[in-house]
């Protein structure tokens, strides 16, 4: 086996070809002989950062993000178990599409998110009030909305406006197509950051770990 | 003072060749309901509607067309799915048709005589024909049968279909074209101009390029040539640079911009063969001052207009409805003092 820069190449040449038993068999750690926390810090999240960089860049398309965080989470779950210890210790975190119907970007950051070990509940599709029932219901101390339609970025100003009274220190990371668009946007609508995908989304989380 | 007609405007820059003024496509969907002090709802619910809206649209800010375009959903509509109405936005396609990849075999296209949602959308054609006097051309609008499954479906099983069940795919993709042609076909017949092929799904921010050759491009390249009439292919606020030599194999004659894009480097790259259409910032317009939007127009002339091939539009093909009149008009007046041939540098 190559030195862990060729592992991260190969397991990300082999994600963007969607070749499911090579990804496989470079992450065994027969191979490698790291932990399985290791493997995903190691390499996993290392290729999801590269794989993040090159569609910023507008080199890749999203398909291949799609594909790509698909087979990492179906890899990860193999490898941690939810419902051991081996995740991680973490903020409660949720995500959700706000009032929209637009699922696809919520479902590629969630598998990166889980891709990178850490466990986040799927809200689904909410509207402003239901979501912030769940965030209040579930202790949730990192939100993660969704949306590709403008009216929908608009509403979370409503979302932020309830959590202000109800639970003023939940952080609002948003992301989507308007918010690419226009920069400002995310200040516009009060949240906290927004993430272009979710290597950003993953930043954000590792920052409010060591806040 | 005007020189030429809308439709004059439009055919000299797609010669690429400089107009009198360069030509601008204000791409306003739900704005004709403020118009008519209705409901989205109630706006959309007949083609008299429309057609009225867009005539009033086209008095108020004089750009060169009119746009008879409903809600991309209309199309799922006419397939038998729900669409569902907000107050402030565009209508959203309901819950998917197709729930599993195997009820596509089952699958029958609708036909587009007598169908409702379509029919209304020929009624505001048939009727904005009558009254364009042959002066303004009214610019149809089909969703392509590469880009459609993301509503009848939903994206992520979308997805899954293209890349791991070709065989259905291709079913699904043969249904989808006869549809389409026929619809683009009725809209031509009852009067458009032009049919915009709306394929967001090939643009290379959704798709690799690799992947399009085997699939958006066929399907493109198939379904235009038996569309009876000029076409342009929009990519939806998606990127074309890196298949733009592709698009121009397709037989289209523009393409739509990203904002994503350098405008320079777009009108660069289709080299007289496409004509470019493009790329105002429609969420950040929500937000600009007049002297943005001023900035905004008159940047965009400077980088793309000289020599003709090129029409004013915002990056989306619709408008958003939170864009004040205000701006509309400021975009429409500077368009007009601004984008004179020749052009003043």
């Amino acid at each position: 086996m190559g030195s862990s820069k060729d592992i991260i190449y190969e397991f990300e040449k082999a994600l963007l070809s969607l070749d499911k038993i090579e990804t496989k068999r470079l992450l065994n750690n027969e191979n490698i002989n790291l932990t399985p926390n290791e493997i995903v810090s190691q390499i996993v999240v290392p290729a999801m950062e590269r794989i993040g960089e090159s569609w910023q860049e507008g080199n890749l398309a999203l398909s291949q993000i799609y594909m790509s965080g698909r087979i990492c989470e179906t890899l990860i779950d193999e490898l941690l178990d939810s419902s051991s210890n081996k995740r991680k210790n973490q903020p409660n975190m949720g995500i959700a599409v706000l009032d929209d119907f637009h699922f696809l970007g919520k479902r590629i950051i969630h598998s990166q998110i889980r891709s990178a070990g850490f466990e986040i509940k799927d809200y689904g599709r909410k509207t402003v009030e239901g979501l912030v029932s769940s965030i209040i219901e579930d202790k949730i101390e990192i939100i993660f909305i969704s949306t590709l339609m403008y009216p929908s970025a608009l509403s979370i100003k409503l979302v932020k406006e309830k959590l202000s009274d109800l639970a003023p220190n939940v952080k609002i990371i948003v992301g989507g197509a308007p918010f690419n668009m226009d920069k400002k946007l995310w200040k516009e609508v009060g949240a906290d950051a927004m993430g272009s995908d979710g290597v950003e989304a993953l930043k954000f989380i590792n920052q409010i770990i060591k806040e | 003072m005007n020189t030429m007609t809308s439709l004059q405007r439009v055919l000299t820059a797609l010669g690429q060749k400089e107009p009198d003024r360069v030509p601008l496509f204000l791409l306003l969907t739900m704005h004709g309901a403020k118009e008519l002090g209705m409901s989205i709802k109630e706006y959309f619910s007949k083609g008299e509607n429309v057609a009225k809206g867009q005539l009033l649209l086209r008095e108020k800010y004089g750009n060169d067309c009119y746009y008879a375009f409903f809600y991309a959903p209309i199309e799922v509509e006419a397939w038998g799915a729900d669409v569902i109405y907000r107050e402030d936005g565009p209508p959203n396609s309901g819950e998917p048709l197709i729930k599993n990849i195997d009820d596509i075999l089952k699958l029958k296209p609708p036909v587009v005589k007598g169908n409702l949602a379509l029919e209304k959308n020929l009624e505001c054609i048939r009727l904005l024909k009558e009254n364009g006097a042959d002066e303004v051309p009214i610019i149809g609008v089909v969703m392509s049968p590469f880009s459609l499954p993301v509503m009848q479906m939903g994206f992520e099983k979308y997805l899954i279909l293209m890349h791991e069940h070709p065989e259905t795919f291709e079913h699904l993709m043969k249904l989808n074209e006869e549809f389409i042609v026929s619809w683009a076909n009725a809209q031509i017949e009852a009067g458009a101009t032009a049919i915009t092929y709306f394929d967001p799904v090939s643009s290379t921010s959704i798709i690799p390029r690799e992947l399009f050759l085997k699939t958006g491009f066929q399907i493109a390249k198939r379904t235009i040539s038996k569309i009876n009439g000029p076409t342009a292919i929009h990519l939806a606020s998606g990127r074309c640079l890196p298949i733009i030599d592709d698009l121009a194999q397709t037989g289209t004659a523009i393409v739509g911009t990203s904002v994503l894009e350098d405008l320079v480097e777009v009108k660069s790259q289709c080299n007289g063969r496409l004509t470019v259409l493009g790329n105002l910032n429609g969420i950040e317009m929500c937000r600009w001052t007049k002297r943005e939007a001023e900035n905004a127009v008159k940047d965009a002339i400077d980088k793309a207009a000289a020599g003709g091939g090129f029409i004013l539009s915002d990056n989306h093909g619709e408008i958003p409805y939170q864009v004040s009149d205000e701006i509309i008009m400021t975009i429409a007046e500077t368009t007009r003092k601004y984008g004179k041939y020749p052009l003043k540098r």
